[in-house]
């Protein structure tokens, strides 16, 4: 039984990174944009939680529900500011830039908060564990499964249902084109900053729970994120989820058979999966 | 000509890095359709583009009403009511044919004949066709899907870029007859067309684009072939 334990850990750990990656996913599907700050801001976000749980002596998810209006409008207010303005042709300004944002992000938070291992109490919650089968699994990485089971079933709704999505698949086709028939890029862009950084908080809030974080954490979420997003492809937000459970999967798997090989193992399923289906599990339509 | 309600003032415009039209002045009247001819590369499709906001130019360059909206973006002038068939088509792949209307529906002016309904009367195929994935439709539906999609914003103009383009003849007709229809129903219309006779049956009044210059203009009836010709090819420019 303990190969069924460990393809359990496996997938649990694997809804935890595709909470990461739905965040890059959303921005880098609807403006085929990279945010290299993507990981920075998934540590911020915990410091936020961190901080407003000790200053308030709020549960972490009384502070999550606070910091997400604000971590909202930080994204908005960024792109609106900032990326709307570097977008166009060149991939190379916004990466550049959001790369210089990450490292002030994490530079500010080594300054004013110490390079430090933090740990978002997670209460109560943190010994209790359920049986699903034959196995059993700690509630708190079941949860974060959860949440990422919902943050793509909502994702995938606003896209396909509401005609607010319709004009985000339109954007993400054909800006120009998108613009010709009335749409505004730059508002609805700048909505979808900031629901990145809202995603950005609920996979905070499950990271930072799980396990210890720090101001330079947000590298290895950011390339955990990547590697979820390249393996599911564009195509689809379930994409985010398939990718991050083939890594948590591969990393589990890796460990049970040497503790060494836990990120190694990680990389090796990404390469894998991308050798075989280059455009990932769940492609793009093309026009 | 009644006085034109779009009208275009000494507009230059670059298309890339290159100076596509020079000094270009073109009017259109309520009700009217005007085409626009001209070669490949004469300043077409960048004359269409600087209406539409597509390309940005000096505000008082184009007039809508009189007021300057040359330098408006593209959304601005779409809301407004002038309303693009692109050249090429141009549906998003990642949409139904259903929702292609849709979304050229949202942001255009409520009040007007077309809606779904009457878009689907127009091209019953599309109706059939309207879960499929835009990109599955043959070429002639998605010309059709096209001119759907801009009339769902309830357009007063409707510019049209090389409609019939890539298309077999028949299916050119197909497309043309239904001009009419949408002139009764209140649009003004721009035809961009590189067919000559084409233009000169469907249009009010004609203008000859050479190099990024109006070369002649006229109405179809008043306008000697040889004239149009050497205007065309740039013989006296």
């Amino acid at each position: 039984m303990i190969w069924v334990e460990t393809v359990m850990q496996g997938v649990t750990l694997g809804g935890l990174y595709a909470l990461f990656a739905a965040g890059l996913y959303l921005v880098l599907g609807v403006m085929r944009l990279a945010n290299l700050a993507h990981g920075a801001f998934i540590v911020l976000a915990a410091y936020v939680i961190l901080l407003l749980a000790s200053l308030l002596e709020i549960g972490p998810l009384l502070a999550a529900l606070i910091a997400a209006p604000a971590l909202f409008a930080a994204g908005w207010l960024l792109q609106r500011l900032l990326l709307n303005r570097l977008l166009g042709e060149d991939i190379l300004p916004p990466l550049l830039v959001t790369l210089g944002l990450s490292i002030v992000i994490q530079t500010g938070l080594e300054k004013g908060l110490s390079a430090q291992s933090r740990r978002i109490s997670p209460g109560p919650l943190e010994t209790a564990t359920v049986e699903v089968g034959p196995a059993v699994v700690s509630l708190l990485p079941l949860l974060s499964l959860g949440s990422a089971v919902l943050v793509v079933l909502v994702l995938q709704w606003v896209a396909l249902r509401t005609a607010t999505g319709r004009a985000l698949r339109a954007i993400s086709d054909d800006p120009a084109t998108a613009s010709m028939v009335g749409i505004s890029p730059p508002r609805l862009l700048a909505g979808v900053t900031g629901v990145s950084l809202v995603v950005a908080t609920i996979a905070a809030l499950h990271a930072g729970t799980l396990a210890e974080f720090q101001p330079a954490s947000g590298t290895a979420y950011l390339i955990i994120a990547f590697e979820a997003v390249l393996i599911g492809g564009l195509g689809s937000p379930w994409g985010a989820l398939a990718g991050g459970i083939v890594l948590g999967v591969a990393q589990t798997a890796g460990a049970a058979l040497d503790p060494e090989w836990e990120v190694l193992a990680g990389h090796v399923a990404f390469l894998a999966v991308l050798l075989v289906r280059p455009r990932g599990l769940f492609p793009r339509a093309s026009g | 000509m009644t006085k034109p309600f779009l009208e275009t003032l000494e507009l230059d415009a670059d298309y890339g890095d290159c100076r596509a039209l020079f000094g270009v002045e073109v009017g259109l009247a309520e009700g009217e359709t005007v085409a626009v001819i001209g070669a490949n590369g004469a300043g077409k499709s960048t004359l269409l583009r600087s209406i539409a906001g597509l390309v940005r130019n000096a505000p008082e360059m184009v007039r809508l009403d009189g007021r300057p909206i040359g330098a408006l973006s593209a959304e601005q002038v779409t809301r407004l009511g002038i309303s693009t068939v692109p050249q090429g088509r141009r549906l998003f792949p990642s949409l139904s044919v259903e929702e292609n209307l849709l979304i050229g529906g949202r942001h255009g002016r409520s009040k007007g004949q077309w809606s779904l309904g009457t878009v689907y009367g127009l091209f019953p195929m599309l109706r059939e066709r309207r879960k499929a994935p835009a990109t599955a439709l043959t070429i002639g539906q998605q010309q059709m899907a096209a001119i759907g999609r801009a009339l769902m914003s309830n357009p007063r103009i409707l510019l049209c870029d090389e409609i019939g383009l890539g298309l077999p003849p028949e299916l050119i007709r197909d497309i043309y007859a239904i001009l009419p229809r949408i002139r009764e129903a209140g649009a003004s219309v721009v035809l961009a067309e590189q067919d000559i006779g084409r233009a000169l049956r469907v249009a009010d009044r004609v203008y000859c684009l050479t190099a990024g210059r109006v070369t002649l203009l006229g109405r179809p009836e008043h306008m000697r072939r040889h004239d149009i010709h050497d205007a065309y090819f740039g013989v006296r420019a």
